[in-house]
């Protein structure tokens, strides 16, 4: 298997580079679908110049990396693109290890449910062989590596990269099981991925064997010790942050950035045009409304998913990646990632084919209308605008198309594929 | 950083020293300038005994002698050196406060006429000092408490309609730029700085009738090397200084008004009387300013006193073509003629700048005036006929003053301004952009450094990193840089660097910036129209024309023309940039309600989806009975009767 990973990694590795050297690059790096203020590449050499002018960086608002990504770039910013380009090769590999192994226990499971026949006999052709599983990891990295998506954000430099790194890394280490010492996905810039954080205990807890009991002590003492290790690691990233600049300025800066929405850039995301054309006086609320939203669904999905703790990574992902306030291309990337894992859903989705069709007709449309609107002027914002929301509505779709197929094998595995109704009809299966 | 701050103390330090310099010169050149006054008044003499009124004689060579006083004086001031004031009349006993008014008239080459009103109140009063000021004769009273209560060391405010075209004008004798701008430099003793300034600058909106109520925190920066006090004090710690400009403030009567309402005779007589808005606006260059600072009472400078400064600049576009003879005279510019001086002034005069014509071959004034003076004007020893108008005998028998100049010829070459600047906004769309500042150093051999001073709008994202300076196609890298970063809706770009020009070169100063999307209430009535960004400032020492000239030694003695002469060798200018027009993009204003909507309808179907998944369960469908059977169920149900 390393023999195709390998190539696979080639084969990325020279897009970019060939990319980087066309005059693409510096197209693609003006892009407001691959670039947010939060992650352009743009504003780290900035934020390096105002270091160098005596400035501090989060004197303005330009910047709003955090102070570990400044360092970094203090010395690798003449290697920047080699930097960039091994985040994602880091990625891609996470992924694929972190699959395999995923896949691997699924495998186990499998085979342990069906020893005790646990499965309704009609189920048979639900049940998962190690052949098709044997490529989905490589698949994995490919749906990575070679996502239009993430070439064009890594080919921007957008930090998204490394941020997708960072979870990536949290997300190997999580299913590795090594609860000990597992990164923060807090060092990347946003805060967002704290919600993972829920995931990755269940994962835990079911991988130590240790049900999700409120009464048991057992469990308190495991999520006692993991919000020990998780909130002390968040600390010590912060305090180095903290240490690296010697003030405080980087927290409104970074965290209250991300928080607020000053910058009405237009992106991909439902946030700038909404706020926008806000009231002055719903703004605070509104805003409230939108940022717990992409918190909101961390609890009741993971009740509905605890015994599924890897899909309830996927769907946090496409949740954050959805309704976060700066989204760019390489987040959507990330959480496509995972599509191939969830091959064996395929023959319950319901409107994948809509729904690719809508994706892939927005991504062309985006620069077509961002023309028209900004360079033509033949258009208005509202264009633009009404792609976001196709785009995102066809994104919700996908997401809870790839749910409601997830919930319904389950339940066709305890049930039974073939349902009758009482009368010995065949049945059709509702939400009720 | 060190380097920096070395490099700014090495500049105040030669700002300094030609400070002094400029002070030791001003004697120099009265002294001269004297030698040659009594050499026009020997000429003017002859004539004069000619005509047979030598009795006048005593009285006019005295006249001319202090003539040359005040007009170095004059100059000194405008070249920034805050020279101590000389001694005004030392016979008469001195009274408290002292105004003076001037109007100085040149004709451009352009064909275009300039004139510039200056209007001087001196009041030798401390407002600092607890005591309440509360008895005003000449200063205005309005101006007295806004220096009192908001302790205002220094305020320089102006407005402006129009651009001053340097490159066919040459340059102004105080420089502003279009729209409004508002420095001031505030006491030590002030804690709160921004609080004083919002509350100053919504006074001074009222005393003004103008908007500069809209100077916030977004438009003002604290320059930390451009703009130093002019008058006396030391203490040039820019935490107490403000800046802000209004480029949008459209100036007129409403603004000229409360202006003129500040001089002692108001608009009733002196030089006042010309200028009324009708023509005043209906010119090419308008602009009104008020400087108000501390300067000196006398050489030991024991005793200090206020000078409130009124100025106001006007250029006339009188050049019709096609028509054959170019005239104009007071009447044509401003539909009124001088009949007295303001009985309050002490002194009140006249100057034409005939330096382009002494011999009288290119234009001729009429009436004719046997008074001359020679003042060093920006850096340029210019000659003017002056007018006093406390002499009865100027009126004439007509007892009315209407001056005249008829062009003969329209030849002549204007020397080209050493220092002049432009910029523009390069780039095409609506998301980025570049801003070009060009500065051009027109002197032939010398090289001088100029402080540039860009204040953007926080809504134009500059990126420092793509900031280049470059002069003859080679990178001119700034000696000083100070660079602010915007925060949003809060506080604008401030740049400030120091750069060497090279001489005969241009200087390109380019950095690009990226276009914000505000929210909709942020957008002016009129967003298609673009959003202004304030002039850039440059200000400089530039060698001076005079030193520049080599006819001038040749009728020095030898002796004293060996070493370059470095007194005269540079003055201070100021030159102001266009305003920038830079568009931004929009959002829809008429649909807040459709987007509130469509946004919330893409979060409800993101809610719902997940919401119906996470709360319902899959269950078989089991088909619904009919509503006949329904219906009979119920009955059934409420008859005791097991259902159908």
């Amino acid at each position: 298997m390393a023999a195709p990973l390998t190539l696979l990694l080639l084969v990325a590795v020279t897009v970019r580079a060939a990319l980087y050297r066309s005059s693409l690059a510096d197209l693609i790096s003006e892009r407001v679908e691959v670039v947010s203020p939060l992650t352009a590449w743009k504003r780290v050499v900035e934020g390096l110049a105002l270091l160098d002018l005596g400035v501090s960086p989060y004197s303005g608002d330009v910047f709003h990396e955090t102070p570990l990504i400044i360092y970094l770039f203090h010395f690798l910013v003449d290697y920047a693109e080699i930097t960039f380009m091994l985040a994602d090769v880091i990625t891609a590999v996470a992924l694929y290890l972190s699959v395999k192994d995923y896949n691997k226990q699924v495998f186990r499971k499998q085979k342990y449910a069906l020893e005790a026949d646990r499965y309704p006999l009609d189920c048979l052709e639900l049940i998962r062989s190690p052949k098709e599983m044997q490529y989905i990891p490589l698949k994995v990295a490919m749906f990575y590596l070679l996502n239009p998506f993430t070439i064009l954000s890594c080919v921007a430099k957008s930090t998204c990269g490394l941020n997708n790194a960072v979870i990536a890394l949290f997300v190997l280490s999580t299913i590795k099981g090594n609860s000990r010492t597992h990164s923060s996905p807090a060092e990347g810039n946003s805060i967002y991925p704290l919600t993972l954080c829920a995931a990755a205990l269940l994962y835990l807890l079911q991988r130590q064997y240790i049900p999700v009991n409120l009464r048991r002590f057992s469990f308190w003492w495991f999520v006692a010790q993991y919000a020990f290790m998780y909130l002390g690691s968040l600390f010590v990233i912060v305090g180095l942050s903290f240490f690296l600049l010697g003030s405080w300025d980087f927290l409104p800066s970074v965290y209250g950035f991300i928080l607020s929405v000053p910058d009405l850039t237009p992106n991909i995301g439902l946030f700038w045009y909404f706020f926008a054309e806000m009231f002055e006086h719903f703004r605070l609320f509104f805003l409230c409304v939108f940022q717990i939203n992409v918190f909101f669904y961390t609890v009741p999905l993971s009740i509905k998913l605890k015994e599924h703790p890897v899909f309830l990574i996927f769907m946090q992902l496409a949740v954050i990646s959805i309704f976060k306030s700066y989204p760019t291309v390489g987040d959507i990337a990330l959480y496509m990632a995972f599509l191939p894992v969830w091959s064996h859903l395929h023959r319950f989705l319901r409107n994948i084919f809509l729904v690719s069709c809508v994706l892939l007709a927005c991504s062309a449309l985006f620069p077509v209308l961002w023309h028209l609107w900004i360079y033509a002027g033949s258009a208005n914002s509202n264009f633009y605008y009404a792609i976001t929301l196709l785009f995102n509505v066809a994104q919700i779709l996908l997401v809870s198309d790839y749910f409601y197929a997830f919930l319904r094998r389950e339940h066709h595995l305890s049930h039974g594929l073939y349902l009758k109704r009482k009368d010995g009809s065949e049945a059709t299966l509702v939400l009720k | 950083m060190a380097a920096h701050r070395c490099s700014l103390s090495a500049l105040l330090l030669i700002i300094c020293s030609l400070l002094v310099f400029i002070v030791a010169d001003s004697e120099k050149a009265t002294l001269t300038g004297d030698h040659h006054a009594t050499a026009v008044d020997n000429l003017q003499t002859v004539t004069e005994t000619e005509e047979g009124a030598a009795a006048e004689e005593p009285a006019v060579e005295e006249e001319r002698r202090w003539e040359e006083t005040v007009v170095e004086e004059a100059t000194a001031d405008k070249e920034d050196t805050s020279a101590p004031e000389t001694v005004v009349q030392s016979s008469v006993p001195q009274p408290k406060d002292d105004f003076q008014e001037e109007l100085v008239i040149r004709p451009l080459h352009s064909g275009d006429i300039y004139a510039s009103f200056q209007f001087r109140t001196l009041w030798e009063t401390d407002f600092m000092r607890g005591n309440k000021v509360s008895h005003y004769r000449l200063f205005p009273k309005s101006l007295g408490q806004v220096i009192s209560k908001f302790s205002v060391r220094e305020l320089h405010i102006s407005f402006t309609q129009g651009y001053w075209r340097t490159m066919q004008w040459g340059q102004p004798f105080l420089p502003s730029p279009p729209g409004a701008e508002l420095w001031v430099w505030f006491q030590d003793s002030v804690t709160d700085v921004d609080g004083t300034w919002k509350e100053l600058t919504n006074v001074l909106s009222g005393i003004f009738c103008a908007s500069l109520n809209f100077i916030d925190s977004t438009n003002t920066v604290q320059p930390s090397a451009s703009f130093k006090p002019l008058g006396i004090g030391n203490v040039t710690d820019h935490r107490f200084l403000r800046y802000a400009t209004l480029p949008r403030e459209i100036v007129c009567t409403e603004n000229l008004t409360p202006w003129k309402k500040l001089l002692p005779c108001g608009s009733k007589a002196g030089l006042a009387v010309l200028l009324k808005s009708e023509k005043l606006f209906h010119s090419s260059f308008h602009s009104q300013a008020v400087h108000i600072r501390p300067v000196c009472q006398d050489w030991q400078c024991k005793t200090t006193s206020w000078e409130l400064r009124q100025t106001l600049n006007v250029v006339f576009d009188l050049h019709t073509p096609g028509q054959g003879k170019l005239e104009w005279s007071l009447f044509k510019m401003f539909s009124r003629t001088l009949t007295e001086a303001c009985p309050l002034a002490s002194s009140s005069k006249i100057y034409i700048d005939i330096t382009d014509d002494p011999q009288g071959e290119q234009f001729e004034v009429s009436p004719a005036t046997h008074l001359l003076s020679q003042a060093m004007v920006l850096g340029d020893r210019r000659t003017f006929s002056v007018y006093d108008l406390t002499q009865q005998i100027t009126f004439g028998t007509v007892r009315s003053l209407n001056l005249l100049i008829r062009w003969k010829s329209s030849e002549g070459d204007m020397l080209r301004p050493l220092l002049h600047a432009e910029r523009y906004v390069a780039g095409y769309g609506l998301q980025t952009g570049e801003i070009h500042t060009l500065m051009y150093n027109n002197h032939p051999y010398r090289s001088f450094p100029v402080l540039l001073l860009d204040s953007v709008p926080w809504y134009l994202r500059l990126y420092i990193h793509t900031l280049t300076v470059t002069s003859k196609g080679k990178d001119n890298k700034p000696s000083y840089i100070h660079y602010q970063p915007s925060k949003d809706r809060v506080r604008p770009h401030l740049l400030e660097m120091l750069v060497q020009l090279p001489p005969n070169s241009v200087t390109e100063v380019t950095v690009q910036f990226e276009r914000a999307l505000l929210k909709w209430t942020e957008y002016t009535p009129d967003p298609n129209h673009g959003f202004y960004v304030g002039s850039s400032v440059i200000s400089s020492l530039v060698p001076s024309i005079v030193a520049m000239d080599t006819n001038s030694t040749r009728e020095q003695p030898l002796f004293s023309s060996f070493f370059p002469c470095k007194e005269e060798s540079s003055y201070f200018m100021r030159v102001y940039t266009e305003p920038l027009l830079v568009n931004l993009p929009t959002p829809d204003f008429s649909m807040p309600y459709n987007v509130i909507c469509l946004t919330c309808t893409v979060v409800a179907v993101g809610y719902g989806s997940l919401y119906n998944l996470l709360t319902r369960s899959f269950q078989i469908e089991e088909p619904s009975p009919g509503l006949a059977k329904r219906i009979a169920n119920i009955i059934r149900k409420m008859r005791g009767v097991p259902p159908l």
